[in-house]
C-alpha cells in the first residue's frame, strides 16, 4: 500500500509506513511521546515533513548555529522567509538562495523554473519586490550522456520562469565535475528591494485572525517533495518524476502584483509562502512563531482535482500559493485585491488558543498536534565526522607536463572551466526593469536601485574543488572569493547567503566535510564582517553512494553609494599600466592548471589569509571609489594570466605581461592560484604604488595595455581575437554537438 | 506629450519604456488596466513588453481580446499613434492592426542580448528624429520575435515603405548575421498602411541611459515626443 493509498482510510501506523515517511525508530518513538497515542496518517505525514533533513536541518543545525548572523546593517538573520539588510535611506535589500537539485536531475525544466519560483516567494513574501535573480549551476562532465539535456532543459527552466515573472536574471556560476553526474546543483537566489519600515514577518498573532489562503490552486503535485530532498538517490530516482511541482510563472506575476498591492494596506498580521512541505510547514511556521494554535478546515483549500485527502492537501508542493494571517477587518479590501488579479482568496481557518495544529474536513478531525514541540522537539544530531587531511602543496617543480604558457591559456580559456557562459545567460532576459548595469559576465552583476544612484552588487561563488581538498580552507575561500568580486566592482560588501550542497552526512567523512565547510565559512565571515542573513542545506547529494565534491555556494551582495563609480573588467585604453594588487606565491595545489591541463586533482589548495584579503581589498575600493583604476579584476580560477585574457577579451585590447620567473616558475607566476589578488589598469601607476606602500598592500608593476595581442615578454603572444573565438566558442559548439553516448 | 501604456496582467516592462518615455517627454505616462473599457485622450497608446496572459494560448492572442485593446483598435483606426514594443508588437499583429505574426525564434531559444537595427525610412512620426541608413544599437529579449509574413504580404511592406527597422551587421549591412531570430528578410520592425502603428520586438526602452550600456534607443524617444509634442 502506498502512502498516499494508505491516507484514504483509517489504518493502523505499521513500521513498513513509518519508514516509508523517512522517520527512523527513534525519529516514530518521539512522536508517539509528543502525541501520547498513535498518530493518524496525516499527523504522521506532518511529523514526516516537518522532521526531514530538508525542512528541519537536524544534521546541520548544530553547525549552522556557530556561524555570525549580526552586523550593523542586518535587520534580519536566518529564521524568516529571507535575510534583510540596511541599504540606507530607509531602504532594505531581503534576499536568499535555495536549493532545487533533486526535482532539477529528475524533471530539469520544471525542477529549475519551480526553483526560480520558491526563492522569488521567499523574497516578496517579506514586502520586497524582487529586482534580481542570479543562480549557481553544477553539472556532470561535459562528455557524461546526459550533460546536454540537463544544461538545455535547466537553463530553459529558469530563463522560462524569471523571463515570464519580469525579474532580470543578472548572472551566476556553471560548473562542471563528474561527481555531479547523477545529482546536479540548481541553486537559485533572489534580491529584492522593500522598505525598511514596511517589511512583513511569519509570526502570527491575534487570536480568532482569519487565516487565508491565496494564489493557485492545491493539486497532487509535489507531495513528499520535501522527503525526496532528504534522500539520496539510486538508479531508479527518476521514478520520482511524479514528486516534481510544476510552475507557473504568469500565477507567480500575479501574486507578486497582488501581495505587493495588499502590503500597501493595513492589512496584514503574517505572512508566509507555501515552499517545501506546502501548506504544513507554512501553518506550522506561523503558529510556531507566534506561539499560538491554528484550526484550518481543509475542504475550503482551493482545490483543482477532485477526493484529495487532507492527507494530501498538508503535503502538497503545488506552486504560487501563500498563507496569510490577515487582520479581521482587512478581510474584504485583501479578497478585492486577489479577485482582480485573478487569484483564488480563501478563508480556510482561524487562529486559536490551543497551542494545536488542527484539521478539519467535512466536521471530522483528520488532526490534532501540539505545534511547540512538532517544532521544538524536532530532531537534532551532532553526527559523527572526520576531519579532512591537508594534502602536501604542490610545488612548480612537480610539473610534468611541457606545454606553453600560452597554448595552456588557450586550452584553459576554450575550456568547459572558464568558456563563456554567454549562451547560458543570453537565454535569460538580464535586463528587464531597465536597471541593469553590469551584465553577466563580470566580477559581480550590478543593479541600479530604481529612481536612486545607489546599487546592489550580486554574485555566487565556490571553488568545490578547493573544498574538497581542504574544507576548511574551501568553505574560507568561497566566503573571500564572494568578497572580493563585490569589491572588485567597487562594492562594499555587506552580507551573503549560503547554499550548503553536501552528500550524505551520515557518512563521517561527508559530515567532516560539512563541518570543515562550515568552520572556514565562519572565520571568513567574521574576519571581513560579512554575515550570513540566510541560507538553504541540501544533503544526500549522492547517487548510489558516490557523494558530489561539497559545494558551499555563496550568495553575496554588496552595495555601490553611485553606480557611476562602478568597476568593469574590461580594458578599455591602451598605454596603461597593468598592476598586481597582493602577495605572489604561485600557488599550484588544487588549481585549474593542475587539474585541467595535468589532468591531477591533488594538492593543497591556496591558503586564505583573511587579514590580507581584507587589507588588499579595502585598498581597491578605495582606488575605485577615487576614479584611479579604468579596470579591475579579481584573481581566482587560472589566476594571474587568465584574468588578464579575460580583462583583453573583454574590451577587445591586447596586454603585455612582463613575467619576473621562467620556466616551472613562469607557469607558477601565471596560473597560480594565490588569494587576496587583483589586476588593475590604471594611468598613474606611480601614485597608485605609492598608496599602495602607504596602506601596507603588496602591489607591483605586472605589464602594460595596448595592441590586439596578448603578450608574455620573452615567451610570445596570441592575439585577443583567437583568444576570443576559443573562449566564445566552446559551449555553443559543445551544445550543438550530437551526444556521443 | 500624453501618454498612456496598456498593462495586461503579465506585462513586466511598462517600467521600463515609462521612465523611457518621462526621460524623453518630461511627463509621466499614465499606465491603463485592461479591465477598463476606454482610455482617455492621449498623444500615443503604447503596447509594452512581457507575457500578457503568460503567454498562454499564443503570444498575444488573450490581450488582442482585452476589453481595453478594444479602445486602442478603435483609436488607432482613429488614427492615434500607437507603438506596440516586443509582446506589445506580437498583441498588435493578434488585433490584425498589423500583418503577419510573431514565430517562435528560429534556434527556439530565448534570447536577450544588443543587436543593430538599420533604420529603413524617417519618414513616420516615429523614426522622424531617425535617419534612414542609420544602425541603432539596442538589446531584443524574446522568445517568439520571428516575424512571418507571406511573400506578397512582404513585397507589400517593403514596397509602400512600411518595413520601420531590419537587423543588420554593426556597419549596417543587412544580411544573416545580425538576425538574431530569423525574422524574414530581418525585419525587426513594421507600421501600418498610414504608419500611425508601429510593432517591434527589440527594446528602445533599454537603451535610453549610459549606464544601460548604451543610447541606441533614445533617438527613437526624442523624435516621438517632438512628432507629437
Amino acid at each position: 500500500m502506498t502512502a498516499s493509498e494508505a491516507s484514504r482510510r483509517n489504518i493502523a501506523i505499521t513500521p513498513e509506513i513509518v519508514a516509508e515517511h523517512g522517520l527512523t525508530k527513534e525519529e516514530y518513538d518521539r512522536v508517539l511521546k509528543i502525541m501520547g497515542r498513535e498518530p493518524t496518517i496525516t499527523e504522521l505525514g506532518i511529523f514526516s515533513v516537518m522532521w526531514s533533513e530538508h525542512c528541519s536541518y537536524k544534521s546541520s543545525r548544530i553547525w549552522l548555529k556557530t556561524l555570525p548572523t549580526k552586523g550593523p546593517r542586518v535587520i534580519q538573520g536566518p529564521g524568516e522567509n529571507a535575510g534583510v539588510v540596511d541599504i540606507g535611506d530607509g531602504q532594505a535589500a531581503i534576499f536568499k538562495i535555495e536549493s532545487h537539485n533533486h526535482p532539477s536531475f529528475i524533471e530539469p525544466y520544471q525542477g529549475a523554473a519551480t526553483g526560480v519560483g520558491g526563492i522569488l516567494r521567499d523574497v516578496f513574501t517579506m514586502g520586497a519586490r524582487p529586482i534580481a535573480n542570479m543562480n549557481a549551476l553544477r553539472f556532470g562532465e561535459p562528455s557524461h550522456p546526459k550533460t546536454k539535456h540537463l544544461i538545455s532543459g535547466v537553463v530553459s527552466g529558469i530563463g522560462g520562469y524569471g523571463n515570464s515573472v519580469g525579474v532580470p536574471t543578472v548572472g551566476g556560476e556553471t560548473n562542471f565535475d563528474p561527481s555531479y553526474n547523477g545529482n546536479i546543483l540548481v541553486n537559485a537566489m533572489t534580491v529584492g528591494l522593500a522598505h525598511t519600515d514596511h517589511i512583513f514577518y511569519s509570526k502570527a498573532a491575534g487570536v480568532g485572525n482569519p487565516v487565508v489562503y491565496v494564489g493557485a490552486k492545491t493539486g497532487r503535485d509535489g507531495i513528499h517533495g520535501a522527503t525526496m530532498a532528504s534522500a539520496e538517490f539510486t538508479d531508479d530516482s527518476e521514478e520520482k518524476r511524479p514528486t516534481v511541482q510544476v510552475g507557473d510563472p504568469f500565477t507567480e506575476k500575479l501574486l507578486i502584483e497582488a501581495c505587493l498591492e495588499l502590503m500597501q494596506e493595513d492589512a496584514i498580521v503574517a505572512i508566509q509562502d507555501m515552499g517545501a512541505a506546502g501548506l504544513t510547514s507554512s501553518s506550522v511556521e506561523m503558529a510556531s512563531k507566534g506561539e499560538l494554535g491554528i484550526e484550518l478546515e481543509i475542504d475550503r483549500v482551493p482545490m483543482r482535482e477532485t477526493g484529495m485527502t487532507p492527507y494530501e492537501v498538508m503535503l502538497s508542493e503545488s506552486q504560487e500559493r501563500m498563507l496569510i494571517v490577515l487582520k479581521p477587518e482587512a478581510e474584504a479590501k485583501a479578497k478585492a485585491i486577489f479577485e482582480k488579479w485573478e487569484l483564488d482568496f480563501a478563508v480556510i481557518g482561524r487562529l486559536t488558543d490551543s497551542g494545536n495544529l488542527v484539521l478539519k474536513m467535512h466536521g471530522e478531525t483528520y488532526a490534532d498536534i501540539p505545534v511547540a514541540p512538532l517544532v521544538a522537539e524536532a530532531p537534532e544530531y551532532d553526527r559523527p565526522w572526520v576531519p579532512t587531511e591537508k594534502p602536501a602543496p604542490v610545488a612548480a617543480a612537480d610539473l610534468k607536463r611541457d606545454i606553453g604558457v600560452l597554448d595552456a591559456l588557450k586550452e584553459l580559456v576554450g575550456g568547459p572551466h572558464l568558456s563563456s557562459r554567454r549562451w547560458i545567460w543570453e537565454q535569460y532576459d538580464h535586463l528587464v526593469m531597465g536597471n541593469t548595469v553590469q551584465r553577466p559576465g563580470g566580477d559581480s552583476a550590478v543593479v541600479r536601485i530604481d529612481g536612486t544612484a545607489k546599487g546592489i552588487a550580486i554574485t555566487t561563488d565556490c571553488t568545490p574543488r578547493y573544498c574538497y581538498a581542504h574544507p576548511e580552507t574551501g568553505g574560507a575561500q568561497a566566503v573571500a572569493e564572494s568578497w572580493r568580486n563585490l569589491t572588485a566592482v567597487g562594492a562594499e560588501p555587506i552580507a551573503v547567503t549560503n547554499n550548503l550542497n553536501f552528500g550524505n552526512p551520515q557518512r563521517p567523512e561527508i559530515m567532516g566535510q560539512l563541518v570543515g565547510c562550515i568552520k572556514g565559512m565562519g572565520d571568513a565571515c567574521r574576519a571581513l564582517d560579512f554575515p550570513v542573513v540566510s541560507g538553504n542545506v541540501s544533503l544526500y547529494n549522492e547517487t548510489n553512494g558516490k557523494g558530489i565534491l561539497p559545494t558551499p555556494v555563496i550568495g553575496g551582495v554588496g552595495l555601490l553609494p553611485d553606480v557611476a563609480r562602478q568597476a568593469t573588467l574590461a580594458l578599455r585604453k591602451a598605454g596603461e599600466t597593468l598592476v598586481l594588487i597582493g602577495d605572489h606565491a604561485g600557488w599550484l595545489g588544487s588549481s585549474l592548471y593542475l587539474q585541467e591541463i595535468e589532468d591531477r586533482r591533488e594538492g593543497a589548495p591556496p591558503p586564505v589569509d583573511l587579514a590580507a584579503e581584507r587589507r588588499n581589498g579595502d585598498f581597491v575600493r578605495a582606488q575605485i571609489r577615487a576614479g584611479a583604476l579604468s579596470a579591475v579584476h579579481d584573481l581566482s580560477d587560472g589566476g594571474l594570466l587568465v584574468a588578464v585574457a579575460e580583462m583583453a577579451m573583454a574590451g577587445r585590447l591586447g596586454a603585455t605581461l612582463d613575467p619576473t620567473a621562467i620556466g616551472k616558475e613562469l607557469t607558477a607566476w601565471c596560473f597560480g592560484e594565490d588569494q587576496a589578488r587583483y589586476v588593475v589598469a590604471t594611468a598613474n601607476p606611480d601614485a597608485l604604488l605609492a598608496a599602495a606602500k602607504a596602506a601596507g598592500v603588496p602591489a607591483a608593476r605586472v605589464g602594460s595595455t595596448g595592441g590586439a595581442e596578448l603578450t608574455v615578454a620573452g615567451v610570445g603572444a596570441i592575439s585577443v581575437e583567437t583568444l576570443r573565438t576559443a573562449h566564445e566558442g566552446w559551449f555553443p559548439a559543445f551544445m550543438a554537438a550530437q551526444t556521443t553516448a | 506629450m500624453k501618454s498612456a501604456i496598456i498593462v495586461f496582467p503579465g506585462t513586466n516592462r511598462e517600467q521600463d519604456i515609462r521612465v523611457a518615455l518621462r526621460q524623453a517627454s518630461g511627463t509621466d505616462p499614465l499606465l491603463v488596466f485592461h479591465l477598463e473599457t476606454s482610455l482617455p485622450e492621449v498623444d500615443l497608446i503604447v503596447l509594452p513588453g512581457g507575457f500578457a496572459h503568460g503567454d498562454y494560448l499564443r503570444c498575444g492572442a488573450m490581450a488582442a481580446r482585452s476589453p481595453i485593446v478594444q479602445d486602442v483598435v478603435a483609436k488607432a483606426k482613429r488614427g492615434v499613434p500607437v507603438l506596440g514594443v516586443c509582446n506589445g508588437f506580437q498583441v498588435l499583429t493578434e488585433t490584425g492592426l498589423l500583418p503577419g505574426a510573431l514565430m517562435r525564434n528560429a534556434d527556439l531559444k530565448f534570447v536577450c542580448r544588443n543587436v543593430d537595427l538599420r533604420v529603413e525610412t524617417s519618414q513616420s512620426i516615429f523614426t522622424s528624429g531617425l535617419s534612414e541608413g542609420e544602425v541603432m544599437n539596442v538589446p531584443v529579449a524574446h522568445h517568439d520575435g520571428n516575424y512571418f509574413a507571406d511573400p506578397e504580404t512582404l513585397d507589400r511592406l517593403e514596397g509602400e515603405g512600411r518595413v520601420a527597422f531590419r537587423y543588420c551587421a554593426p556597419g549596417g549591412a543587412v544580411d544573416g548575421t545580425g538576425n538574431p531570430n530569423g525574422s524574414a528578410r530581418n525585419i525587426a520592425g513594421i507600421f501600418n498602411e498610414s504608419k500611425t502603428v508601429l510593432g517591434m520586438m527589440p527594446h528602445p526602452e533599454d537603451a535610453v541611459d549610459p549606464l544601460h550600456g548604451g543610447t541606441g534607443g533614445r533617438g527613437l524617444f526624442d523624435g516621438i515626443v517632438r512628432a507629437l509634442s
